[in-house]
């Protein structure tokens, strides 16, 4: 369970983006962050993350304030995630090197770490096998966010953060990846946090959509969209008018 | 650099050099067929010795300079407060052409080899230093983010992300220096030795005018040079294998 409290943050000499924001995230559920640039959607990933540290407030995560990143924590980021120097089997396995370098530290690795290095399971199930000895540079926008994702689930997380992961790839690949993802959510109980700009993105992905606007952000306001993730949805009325309510909230936001 | 690029480049320059030679024609100009056959006679002679010499101060030099020179540019451009001291001494410094050190740097480390490498690593620190520095702060914040993410701390940002980063920095600054520190070799050498290629060059020109044999120690220059490039190419290609995946 995620619980922010009372949470102020504001850049260093900027005004703050979220002031005296609370929410609450459970298990196994998947959100959606929705909102303009600029409204602090980021912000709140990288501070869930442990990235950043609030200015007032706490977050706490399973009980535990949060003070620096979690090691069961995954962050998929749109770009530059990947280490260009390294193939696709050592970026997926760098987490583990990471872990491998501190040992189990609890600090930077769970303390029940047993050291390991074989990911050939999730890059088998990701379908990466064929690219595991190609650099980044030369993969397509999709096998390098299955890189990222495979690296990520390597570690066993618990929870995934994701930054606007699939905004730069087509929309064949953006949906067969937002399939994938809801597929691995269910699969391995993952509680899911998701930034997006895109309507179509949230309501797909997100059972609670979480919208924000201009700075400060002070309530939380959530939407239900309990089937988001079944088959067939996105063809449903359900979807189009999430849509449409999201869109409308948004230019009622900015307006 | 394909080597028959290379043998293409050396034969279109002894052309030039055969028909300038031939213009000239003077003692101080031999051809190029003159100061081939001379250079293998002087290899026997003294001349490799001396190469084997000068190529020892230019390794040690750029070896010791890599290594004090890429951990401190690593540090100044991974650390926000030691750039902000440490940037401003390097740029004071930088501009100085090291050269106008040679007798300061005589009278302290004496004529020994000390004195030579300690030339030539004044001289490369700048340059691997600044170019380090400047890698590691270009490396993208997304990316040390996502790594500390993973769990990454100070330590490991440095073994995962800044030092295999700044590798083709440290190469690229090598190649631009391997020109000046074969220059440097060369003025460092003209004092109080009488090993090296600056000496034998500088031996045979001023004072006993054997023209040929001073153009082989030249040639030797130049192969010493080529051989340093040739290296670094065959060290990028071996630790930075995917600057070159397509």
């Amino acid at each position: 369970m995620i619980e922010i409290n009372s949470l102020t943050f504001a850049h260093p000499h900027a005004a703050p983006l979220f002031e005296n924001f609370s929410l609450t995230i459970f298990r196994g559920e998947t959100w959606a962050i929705l909102g303009p640039s600029g409204c602090g959607k980021t912000t709140l990933l990288y501070l869930l993350a442990g990235l950043r540290q609030p200015t007032l407030g706490e977050i706490k995560i399973d009980d535990e304030p949060l003070s620096r990143p979690r090691p069961t924590s995954g962050l998929i980021l749109q770009d530059y995630g990947l280490l260009p120097w390294a193939t696709v089997h050592e970026n997926v396995a760098l987490g583990l090197r990471v872990r491998n370098f501190y040992g189990a530290d609890g600090k930077h690795t769970p303390e029940n770490y047993l050291p390991r290095e074989n990911v050939s399971h999730w890059q088998e199930r990701l379908g990466l096998a064929e690219v595991a000895e190609k650099f980044p540079a030369q993969l397509s926008g999709g096998q390098r966010q299955r890189t990222a994702i495979a690296r990520t689930l390597v570690l066993e997380p618990d929870l995934l953060l994701m930054d606007e992961p699939f905004s730069s790839l087509d929309a064949l690949t953006r949906e067969d990846l937002q399939n994938l993802t809801i597929g691995l959510c269910a699969e391995k109980n993952l509680t899911l946090v998701i930034v997006t700009h895109s309507i179509e993105e949230a309501a797909t992905l997100g059972r609670k959509i979480l919208l924000l606007g201009d700075a400060p952000n002070r309530q939380a306001k959530i939407f239900e969209n309990p089937n988001a993730g079944k088959s067939k949805y996105k063809t449903s009325q359900e979807y189009h008018e999430m849509c449409g309510t999201l869109l409308k909230e948004m230019q009622h936001e900015t307006a | 650099m394909k080597r028959r690029d290379v043998l293409l480049a050396a034969l279109g320059l002894a052309i030039a050099w055969q028909i300038t030679a031939m213009i000239v024609n003077r003692p101080i100009l031999p051809t190029p067929f003159e100061v081939f056959i001379v250079f293998f006679e002087e290899l026997g002679n003294g001349l490799l010795i001396h190469f084997g010499v000068s190529l020892w101060r230019v390794t040690a030099g750029m070896l010791l300079s890599v290594l004090i020179a890429a951990p401190a540019g690593l540090a100044i451009g991974a650390t926000k407060t030691a750039n902000r001291f440490l940037s401003p001494v390097i740029y004071l410094l930088y501009p100085i052409p090291k050269v106008v050190f040679v007798p300061v740097v005589l009278l302290f480390l004496g004529i020994g080899d000390t004195a030579k490498i300690t030339l030539i690593f004044l001289i490369l620190f700048f340059q691997i230093v600044v170019l380090v520095r400047d890698q590691a702060l270009g490396i993208p914040p997304q990316l040390l983010q996502s790594l500390q993410s993973l769990g990454a701390g100070r330590r490991a940002l440095f073994r995962f992300v800044y030092l295999p980063a700044s590798l083709p920095a440290i190469l690229t600054a090598l190649r631009q220096s391997i020109g000046t520190a074969v220059a440097v070799l060369y003025i460092s050498e003209l004092f109080a030795t009488k090993y090296g290629l600056g000496y034998y060059i500088y031996y045979n020109g001023s004072t006993l005018f054997d023209y040929p044999a001073m153009y082989a120690g030249v040639a030797a220059m130049s192969l010493l040079g080529l051989g340093m490039y040739f290296g670094v190419d065959w060290l990028e290609q071996k630790w930075c294998k995917w600057k070159f995946a397509i």
